[in-house]
């Protein structure tokens, strides 16, 4: 543990969390405007509202977690990601009507309404998923000269996520779901992802211990 | 002599004008185009029939026409279904009209209602200037176009405890179907902008299984209502009421007391009540649409 360059985590579950996050990212966003329309209506306004603060909110969560990662990068910070993001992403399924009521009484110009209800409803839980791709990058980085590798990769894996998560979406999931039942579906698998970290770390923290040991006695 | 040459000249130019409009597909001429942020905009006419049309190049059929020697006539089955809420609600003081076109609902209704207070909701303000330069559409002191989504209109509408006699939810007309306006949620904002004595007239969709679904939904929301389809029409037209509908002899009644007044525009009232019906032809089992469930645009593909 006390090695700076030893990787935390397996690739191959950095490389799946990425994906889930980039997944969920755009479900979300997608949902954005079914949620926002019985107040603010289907004008094309009220999309840009949504990609805004969606982009903004992102482009917080990048700066803050890549603060972030320069600080002991551990699994249980990068699982709480997870986690707290699908915690934050609850009051778009319980309170949304309660957020997006009162902005509604009060912002005639339903562009500005559309603008803050996205602030109060996504603002938070896409920032903390914004924050999963630069600690990702750091996690599954070992050395200088791999870095940009590794980040190309990252970025491969999260927007071939965000594609799925937008197509799977707008084609499929709004036919079959209810928008809060897909709310669910990313609620739900954002905190698997979160438990798939630690339990990964956990297992990875038991091989070392108890594989330790053993080296010890073969040489001697 | 000079004025033969310019004959012959105008001949041989006109030549080829005329040759075209020989040929069997008479093709309209073009008179304006807008590109507006929902749609392409195209102001065909061909000789006295002057139409406005969306999103042509996506081969979309007229949404509206007017024939410039007579423009009281409504060209169209669906403006003329339009008013077969008059069966119902035959003296209205309030109208409200979701989705503008080329503004002949509302320009019906203004002329056949001056003192009525009429309001136009079109989300497009693109559509509002065609109107108004190309359809004679203009707001008066009674009627006015507000350029605004229907949904937050009649929402507020309802909070302000605003009432009207009869609404006309035309907005299902373009390509790209508002799913906000189909849901269980929005007729129940519709209702508190009703009293007792008002109708609502929805022009809405024929085939697909979105015809299903919305059925249900209007029958969940109203209990029993008029379905209003004509053989030559690709539309249906639903009628609804807070109250239980009148019985059909009433209709015929009032159709024959009204009909005159609408002759003029081209809309033979006295052969709608017996095309309205209550029989349920949809498939009772399907969903209902709601706030949380409305893929209208992916139901009618399928």
């Amino acid at each position: 543990m006390s090695d700076k360059q030893a990787r935390v985590l397996p690739r191959a579950i950095i490389a799946s969390m990425a994906f889930v996050s980039g997944f969920c990212i755009m479900t979300i966003e997608m949902l954005g405007a079914r949620i926002l329309s019985p107040y603010f209506g289907g004008s094309l306004s009220v999309w840009g509202s949504i990609i805004t603060i969606f982009m903004l909110a992102l482009a917080l969560g990048y700066l803050l977690g890549g603060r972030l990662s320069t600080r002991n990068p551990s699994a249980n910070t990068y699982a709480l990601f997870f986690i707290c993001a699908a915690v934050f992403s609850l009051p778009v399924i319980f309170f949304a009507d309660f957020i997006m009521e009162p902005i509604f009484l009060a912002i005639e110009d339903p562009r500005y309404g559309s603008l803050f209800a996205s602030i109060f409803l996504f603002f938070i839980p896409t920032s903390i998923l914004g924050m999963i791709s630069p600690y990702s990058v750091r996690l599954m980085v070992e050395s200088e000269k791999d870095s940009g590798q590794m980040a190309g990769l990252l970025y491969f894996i999260s927007t071939l996520g965000s594609a799925a998560g937008t197509l799977g979406t707008s084609f499929y999931f709004v036919l079959w779901f209810e928008v809060n039942q897909i709310l669910w579906g990313s609620v739900i698998a954002l905190i698997f992802a979160g438990c798939a970290i630690l339990l990964s770390d956990y297992l990875r923290n038991l091989n070392t211990r108890s594989s330790n040991p053993s080296h010890a006695k073969k040489r001697a | 002599m000079r004025k033969n040459v310019r004959n012959l000249i105008l001949k041989v130019l006109a030549g080829p004008v005329v040759f075209a409009f020989m040929t069997p597909a008479v093709v309209a001429e073009t008179i304006h185009e807008a590109r507006s942020k929902y749609r392409d905009i195209t102001v065909t006419q061909v000789g006295e029939r002057r139409c406005l049309l969306f999103n042509v190049h996506r081969g979309d059929r007229n949404q509206t026409c007017m024939m410039m020697n007579d423009r009281d006539q409504l060209v169209f089955d669906y403006t003329r279904m339009s008013f077969v809420g008059l069966l119902l609600q035959p003296e209205p003081e309030s109208i409200l009209v979701i989705g503008l076109g080329g503004g002949s609902i509302p320009m019906t209704f203004a002329e056949l209602y001056p003192d009525a207070k009429i309001d136009v909701i079109e989300i497009d303000e693109a559509v509002v200037n065609v109107a108004e330069d190309y359809f004679y559409y203009s707001d008066t002191d009674n009627m006015k176009a507000h350029v605004d989504d229907g949904r937050p209109f009649i929402k507020r509408a309802g909070i302000r405890g605003e009432t009207y006699d009869y609404i006309v939810l035309d907005a299902f007309s373009g390509d790209y179907i508002p799913e906000h306006m189909l849901t269980r949620e929005f007729l129940e904002e519709v209702k508190k902008i009703m009293t007792d004595d008002s109708v609502l007239v929805a022009n809405t969709f024929s085939t697909s299984r979105l015809y299903d679904h919305e059925s249900v939904t209007y029958q969940r929301s109203f209990g029993e209502f008029y379905n209003f389809k004509l053989p030559t029409s690709g539309n249906r037209i639903i009628i609804a009421t807070l109250n239980t509908l009148p019985p059909r002899g009433e209709l015929v009644e009032a159709s024959r007391r009204i009909a005159p007044s609408l002759e003029k525009f081209g809309i033979s009232l006295t052969d709608y009540p017996r095309r309205l019906t209550t029989r349920v032809d949809w498939d009772m089992s399907r969903r209902e649409l709601t706030d949380q469930y409305s893929p209208g645009n992916l139901l009618r593909e399928n």
